[in-house]
């Protein structure tokens, strides 16, 4: 068990040690996605960069990695959205106010690892893939005036898929393109259908000044990379966020490779002329 | 076996050394396993049991294989009865010495709600445990411990690894008879690389070498009986030594010493094929021969478990009935498991194919982007506890042989 400490000193945190945070707020953002806020309830993590995840834990059920989704100018407050898929999003899903959740990390290379983007800039997102850019967007609508044109595409599988919509109209008023797709409309949908490279292909795109940051399901993402890459956007700034089964979040537990990436540290972010060939293997 | 009169005397001199080292009688292991474990460490050494040299616990010299050797194949394995009761002409078991560092289960935290509905957290803590000291670690092995060490490395000094390897004595053993199925040469752990005779002591920043307390060659023949030629490798194995009867080593015992280790490395029959292995393992993503090897290999996992260097762990957490105790729990996890590579709507290696794939890319070439060297050490292990008999030399050099037909056909 741990050692003895003298009181009032607080022993650094391993990597491997969660950290119990309180739920101080809680959000339905769909039928089976929520986004938490959390505070930490003693020790707090070092701060998060956007694109960056952190393992979440629910008590004696499990632990999971969770992108940050929240504003990384708020470093006081963890937000994580959550989509109840399994036995563990299903209890941290089910978090109420009050409620304590573990928390390590922060691990992986974010989004701006490889450094910020200039000029324009194309965030494609797909599900629940926007919740990893949303730290993007509050840096973008802070900082709107440094960019050029900045373009969001969203996609879901249907409008009650859809997340954030709350605050499409906030980012279209800073001036920021957001056009939303969906695959199956249902009764009240009046917005496009389809994949995310329709309002992609509409999208203006000054290639070789844009910088573009995917989230989504895999096939998505290379779909859009590679329309990307056709309209002359440099594969190197072109940055994917990778999913793969992880447990320990700093490379040692061998689940998160793919090929000679160790997704928890060498990614989840990647960009896309190194990450491509490697997407290209079938079963890597 | 009892132990045969010892006819030097413990503190008779103060640690004679010379040249070539210091020699003792092989009753003289007596007192240095009686030695490690008046230190308060846990002893770990092959012994002979269920028809294979295993590694466990032992409580006093006579509990090691005294005259047994190894014979070893694809897919086979069997212990033989030698007449000259030597100890180490054998190579190694199945087990690798990372059970004891990582344990195939091992906790990594208690849990326990408090009265406001929170939880509080208690890490492990691998320094509660007694020190271990390994006996009869190959150069293999010890290569296998340093590549390790730079996988744990981000696990932080603090881990359960990081703790039993800081506080781990390591006795090392020359390979005077190694199985068929060895192949160390090719990976630069052959006998006498490490610790032999002649050789300086590893610098630990160095690849190849690994640090060790102890080294031991085992000698028979010439005057002198059974013995050992003893190298310390560290201040904590010098001060070992000092308990322990030895006296300077005589150059006849050196010479033979030499001559057994160089004997043992020339006669290693397998070995890799002479490629950049990164290379061919980088051209051979995909490859044909892959669907070759998936017709044999049946996916149990065995080669992960018995390889020195396999890494992988998955995590369970677990409550009590009351709730109110949680545990978390690491365990042994293989790339040959279908659920390992699961994530929210499938496995990305589902195909047997992919996952032999995985195992092999990894050990020869993607090793080297995440760790900065090879993941194989040439322990021939995989080879013996394969129940299809997969040999991966045989394996690497069938890719290289696609890979050298690819190149002239276009």
């Amino acid at each position: 068990m741990s050692t003895l400490m003298s009181p009032g000193l607080r022993r650094r945190a391993g990597p491997m040690e969660p950290l119990p945070y309180l739920v101080t707020g809680t959000h339905r953002e769909t039928y089976d996605t929520v986004t938490l806020v959390l505070e930490p309830d003693g020790a707090a993590l070092h701060s998060c960069e956007p694109g960056q995840f952190t393992m979440l834990y629910a008590f004696g059920v499990g632990e999971i990695p969770i992108s940050v989704s929240g504003d990384p100018f708020d470093q006081d407050r963890l937000v994580h959205t959550v989509r109840d898929v399994g036995a563990v999003s299903h209890a941290i899903a089910a978090a109420r106010i009050g409620e304590t959740l573990g928390v390590r990390g922060p691990f992986g290379r974010g989004w701006l690892a490889d450094g910020r983007p200039e000029g324009d800039v194309v965030l494609v997102a797909g599900g629940l893939g926007l919740a990893p850019l949303r730290p993007v967007l509050y840096g973008l609508v802070t900082h709107r005036r440094r960019f050029g044109r900045v373009s969001v595409v969203v996609g879901a599988r249907t409008p009650a898929d859809l997340l954030y919509t709350r605050e499409y109209e906030a980012w279209r008023a800073c001036g920021i393109d957001v056009s939303v797709t969906v695959d199956r409309a249902d009764a009240g949908w009046t917005g496009r259908v389809g994949l995310v490279t329709g309002p992609l292909a509409d999208a203006k795109i000054d290639g070789e000044w844009t910088t573009a940051f995917l989230c989504g399901p895999e096939a998505m993402m290379r779909a859009a990379a590679e329309m990307l890459t056709a309209r002359r956007v440099p594969a190197k700034r072109i940055v994917l966020s990778l999913e793969r089964s992880m447990k320990c979040g700093i490379g040692v537990c061998g689940h998160c490779q793919l090929g000679p990436d160790l997704i928890c540290r060498d990614g989840p972010c990647v960009s896309y002329d190194h990450a491509g060939p490697l997407l290209d293997v079938k079963e890597f | 076996m009892t132990a045969v009169p010892v006819t030097l005397r413990r503190g008779a001199r103060e640690a004679p050394t010379g040249p070539q080292g210091s020699m003792m009688p092989v009753a003289a292991l007596a007192e240095l396993v009686d030695e490690l474990r008046r230190r308060g460490y846990r002893v770990i050494a092959p012994v002979a049991r269920d028809g294979a040299l295993v590694l466990d616990e032992i409580r006093a010299a006579d509990e090691l294989p005294y005259g047994i050797g190894v014979e070893a194949g694809p897919g086979q394995y069997r212990l033989v009865e030698r007449d000259d009761r030597m100890l180490f002409a054998n190579s190694v078991g199945p087990m690798p010495w990372k059970r004891f560092l990582r344990p195939p289960r091992e906790k990594i935290l208690d849990a326990d709600r408090t009265l406001g509905g929170g939880f509080t957290v208690a890490m492990a803590d691998a320094g509660d445990e007694p020190p271990l000291a390994f006996l009869g670690v190959r150069p293999c092995d010890l290569r296998a411990l340093a590549i390790l060490d730079t996988v744990f490395e981000t696990a932080g000094s603090g881990s359960g690894y990081a703790v039993r390897r800081s506080r781990a004595f390591i006795v090392a053993v020359e390979c005077t008879d190694p199985a068929d199925t060895c192949f160390c040469a090719g990976v630069q752990t052959e006998p006498g690389r490490a610790c032999g005779p002649g050789v300086d002591p590893p610098r630990t920043n160095v690849p190849g070498t690994s640090e060790y307390d102890l080294a031991l060659t085992e000698v028979v023949g010439g005057h002198g009986g059974h013995r050992f030629l003893v190298r310390s490798g560290s201040c904590r194995g010098a001060d070992v030594l000092k308990g322990i009867a030895h006296v300077a080593a005589d150059e006849r015992t050196a010479g033979l010493a030499r001559q057994s280790v160089e004997r043992a490395a020339a006669s290693m029959r397998r070995s890799l094929p002479l490629v950049d292995l990164r290379s061919l393992m980088a051209a051979s993503v995909d490859a044909k021969h892959w669907n070759d090897v998936a017709e044999r290999c049946v996916a149990c996992g065995n080669c992960t478990l018995v390889c020195p260097t396999c890494f992988c762990t998955t995590t369970e957490d677990t409550t009590d009935l009351t709730g109110d105790h949680a545990e978390r729990w690491d365990s042994w996890d293989s790339c040959f498991d279908l659920d390992f590579s699961y994530v929210h709507g499938g496995e990305v290696r589902s195909s047997v194919q992919s996952r032999y794939r995985q195992w092999l890319t990894h050990k020869f070439g993607t090793w080297h982007d995440q760790f900065g060297s090879a993941g194989c050490v040439g322990c021939g292990r995989c080879i013996a506890w394969c129940p299809a008999g997969i040999d991966l030399t045989e394996e690497l050099r069938a890719l290289q042989d696609e890979w050298r037909l690819e190149a002239n056909s276009e």
